[in-house]
């Protein structure tokens, strides 16, 4: 059984803007039977000021896919054909109080059908991925190809395959393709990560290195420790090396090579910087 | 939510009153270890050997043939690991592709291990074809593990005539027999299976106990492996309140003989007689002719069975879905794709399944709810506009 939100089980138990519009403007179809989900959105929209007099929607899908078309309608309804394009799947989730995991990708769905939509009234062939220059099929069971995987990962910073699948179905069947995802995945968090490192592209000092280890410690680690009755000690910083001593508690605990590696060094790495190490000093 | 109407019986049933109420004694006073010395546990086996002369009834088997296990799936990961064991030189194993999962991915995870299995295909009605069987016995077949009814279509295979042709081959037969207790025959005189599963909670006994048959002179080394109980073929204490309630569950099966069966047979057409009859496009999936009183397997094309689910549930209606969105995993019913129910149907099939404590008033109430439901949604699919008039 599904956790639905309140207002998912309202927009599929009354759904908005059901049907079809007679001489539309703009269509955008997505989805499949094979798939066992697929969504039709017809719009409305003003020639003069591109804004989206009328949308409806028709649906062949569970219940948060058709929740999904719902909110989708009405977010849109309103807004220019260029405002309307901002809108990403996260935020059709986030308007339905949020989707389980699983069911994600039937806000994809909703944000695909919307491009589509849009593709088609500007005059642009409705782009289905397949036909997507460049674009290569990763998962041959859904038909879903590199380029939305690397879309969803980047938009929705995805760290897992379950997660990609979740997002996108892709990998959802066979699982042949399990690996390539594994190296999208990979590929687009390095992308990511460059970009982050150009943005601040200053070289950290000694000085700065310090304050954030200290502001580390004291924000994400210690409060943590102090719960189990520990604590710890900065003794010193030497290079890109911290050295620490652990206390109360924390000291010849069972776990205390766990707890500097997975807890008080992945801070470090995600606070202050990515390759810093963390070294316990015993007495 | 209004009053539950529950047609999920081949997900799990009700416990019967008196099963309850021969269960309670034993979660209560009667709390000892059947293997304890002191009379105060160690009368306890005699309760656990009636229970089990109870279940070998149901077989026609003997006593000392019946096993307790925790449930249909360690009965079924027993059986098969258990002769595997016992004949470690034979490496191939022969069982279908419509199997439950505790067979279906217990065999995926054998390949893993170096075994080679055949899994037999069936046609559109879900039906085996015995040749195929022959045909896919190899001299170092060392198992066919093949089910009596299928769960999903409640599709019956001829488990009879599997069992002799192993047995002419050489070769064991498990049949996971979960969902025939009360609608189908268990007569093992003249089923010649080697090992059989069965579980409690299908037949309104409680969840967490289980049966596996396993006919005398079978070759079989312990799944579990722990203290003396059962004979040494499973080890742990047992779970008397459990193994008694089966006992009573079982016999009740046998007291309500076929007349229960007819029973509900006879709702389960009324329904799908309905369903024919009211709503349009739909078509029923399983043997027309050798299918389990129980199940009532409906497609209904160009909607989704997530979606009728939910609808359903509201009106307190409870039934399953082999669509893609049910099962987690993105996948549509491994069964009903076996068979070739194209896509259009096999996203919109529903399970109704019945037990003896359905009525018929409340079949009228699942088909008054029904057809408005399946419109509503149809009326909703960009495929219902446009299909093939």
């Amino acid at each position: 059984m599904w956790d639905y939100s309140e207002k998912v089980k309202d927009h599929f138990t009354h759904p908005h803007n059901v049907g079809e519009i007679v001489n539309p403007d703009a269509v955008g179809e997505v989805g499949s039977l094979v798939c066992g989900d697929a969504l039709k959105l017809f719009l409305k929209v003003d020639s003069r000021t591109e804004k989206i007099s009328e949308a409806k929607f028709q649906t062949f899908g569970c219940g948060s896919a058709i929740a999904s078309s719902s909110i989708l309608t009405d977010m849109i309804i309103g807004k220019t054909l260029a405002e309307a394009s901002r809108i990403t799947n996260r935020d059709i989730a986030e308007a339905l109080g949020g989707l389980p995991q699983e069911k994600m990708h039937c806000s994809v769905m909703g944000m695909e059908a919307l491009e589509a939509a849009i593709a088609n009234y500007r005059g642009q062939a409705a782009a289905s991925h397949e036909e997507e220059e460049g674009a290569e099929i990763v998962c041959k069971c859904f038909g879903v190809t590199d380029r939305k995987i690397e879309r969803a990962v980047r938009e929705n910073r995805l760290k897992t395959v379950e997660e990609v699948t979740n997002y996108t179905k892709a990998g959802g069947a066979c699982a042949s393709c399990h690996w390539k995802i594994d190296e999208i995945i990979r590929r687009v968090w390095q992308d990511m990560g460059d970009q982050a490192q150009k943005a601040a592209e200053k070289p950290m000092t000694n000085l700065r290195r310090m304050q954030l280890v200290q502001e580390t410690l004291d924000r994400e680690v210690r409060p943590e420790l102090k719960k189990d009755g520990g604590g710890l000690e900065l003794v010193d910083i030497e290079g890109k090396v911290v050295k620490v001593r652990l206390l109360g508690m924390c000291a010849g605990c069972q776990v205390a090579n766990f707890t500097l590696r997975d807890m008080v060094g992945k801070k470090l790495r995600e606070f202050v910087e990515p390759d810093i190490e963390v070294v316990e000093i015993k007495e | 939510m209004s009053e539950v109407i529950y047609l999920d019986n081949n997900a799990t049933t009700a416990v019967a009153p008196e099963v309850l109420e021969a269960i309670l004694p034993y979660y209560r006073e009667q709390y000892g270890n059947p293997s304890s010395m002191h009379t105060f546990g160690g009368r306890l086996a005699h309760d656990v050997q009636r229970a089990r002369a109870q279940v070998a009834a149901l077989f026609q088997a003997q006593d000392t043939e019946i096993v307790f296990t925790s449930c249909g799936t360690e009965s079924d990961n027993a059986a098969i690991r258990g002769v595997l064991e016992a004949y470690p030189d034979k490496r191939h194993i022969v069982t279908t592709r419509v199997e439950h999962p505790a067979v279906l991915s217990l065999c995926r995870h054998l390949e893993k291990r170096g075994y080679r299995v055949a899994y037999l295909a069936v046609d559109n009605q879900g039906r085996l074809d015995l040749d195929a069987l022959r045909q896919a016995i190899q001299p170092d077949t060392v198992l066919v593990s093949i089910m009596y009814a299928n769960n999903e279509t409640g599709t019956v295979f001829p488990v009879a005539k599997i069992g002799e042709i192993a047995k002419e081959r050489g070769v064991a037969f498990h049949c996971d027999a979960v969902q025939a207790p009360g609608k189908l025959s268990l007569d093992l005189r003249r089923i010649p299976a080697d090992l059989v599963s069965i579980s409690g909670h299908k037949l309104h006994a409680p969840k967490g106990v289980g049966v596996l048959y396993i006919r005398r002179g079978t070759r079989f080394v312990p799944f579990i492996i722990g203290g003396h109980q059962e004979r040494g073929r499973r080890g742990g204490t047992e779970n008397v309140a459990g193994i008694v309630g089966l006992g009573r569950a079982c016999e009740l099966v046998l007291q309500k003989g076929e007349k229960e069966t007819h029973y509900i047979a006879g709702l389960r057409d009324r329904l799908e007689q309905g369903i024919l009859e009211k709503i349009p496009e739909v078509s029923i999936n399983g043997d027309s002719e050798h299918r389990l009183a129980s199940t009532c397997n409906v497609s209904f094309s160009y909607i989704e069975g997530e979606a009728i689910l939910l609808k359903l549930s509201e009106q307190g209606i409870c039934a399953s879905s082999g669509s893609a969105c049910t099962s987690g995993s993105l996948e549509p019913s491994h069964v009903l794709r076996a068979m070739g129910v194209p896509f259009i149907s096999i996203h919109g099939s529903i399970r109704f399944s019945f037990s003896r404590y359905n009525t018929q008033a409340e079949v009228d109430r699942v088909l008054k709810a029904l057809p408005p439901i399946i419109a509503e949604l149809r009326s909703m699919s960009p495929f219902w506009a446009n299909r093939p008039k």
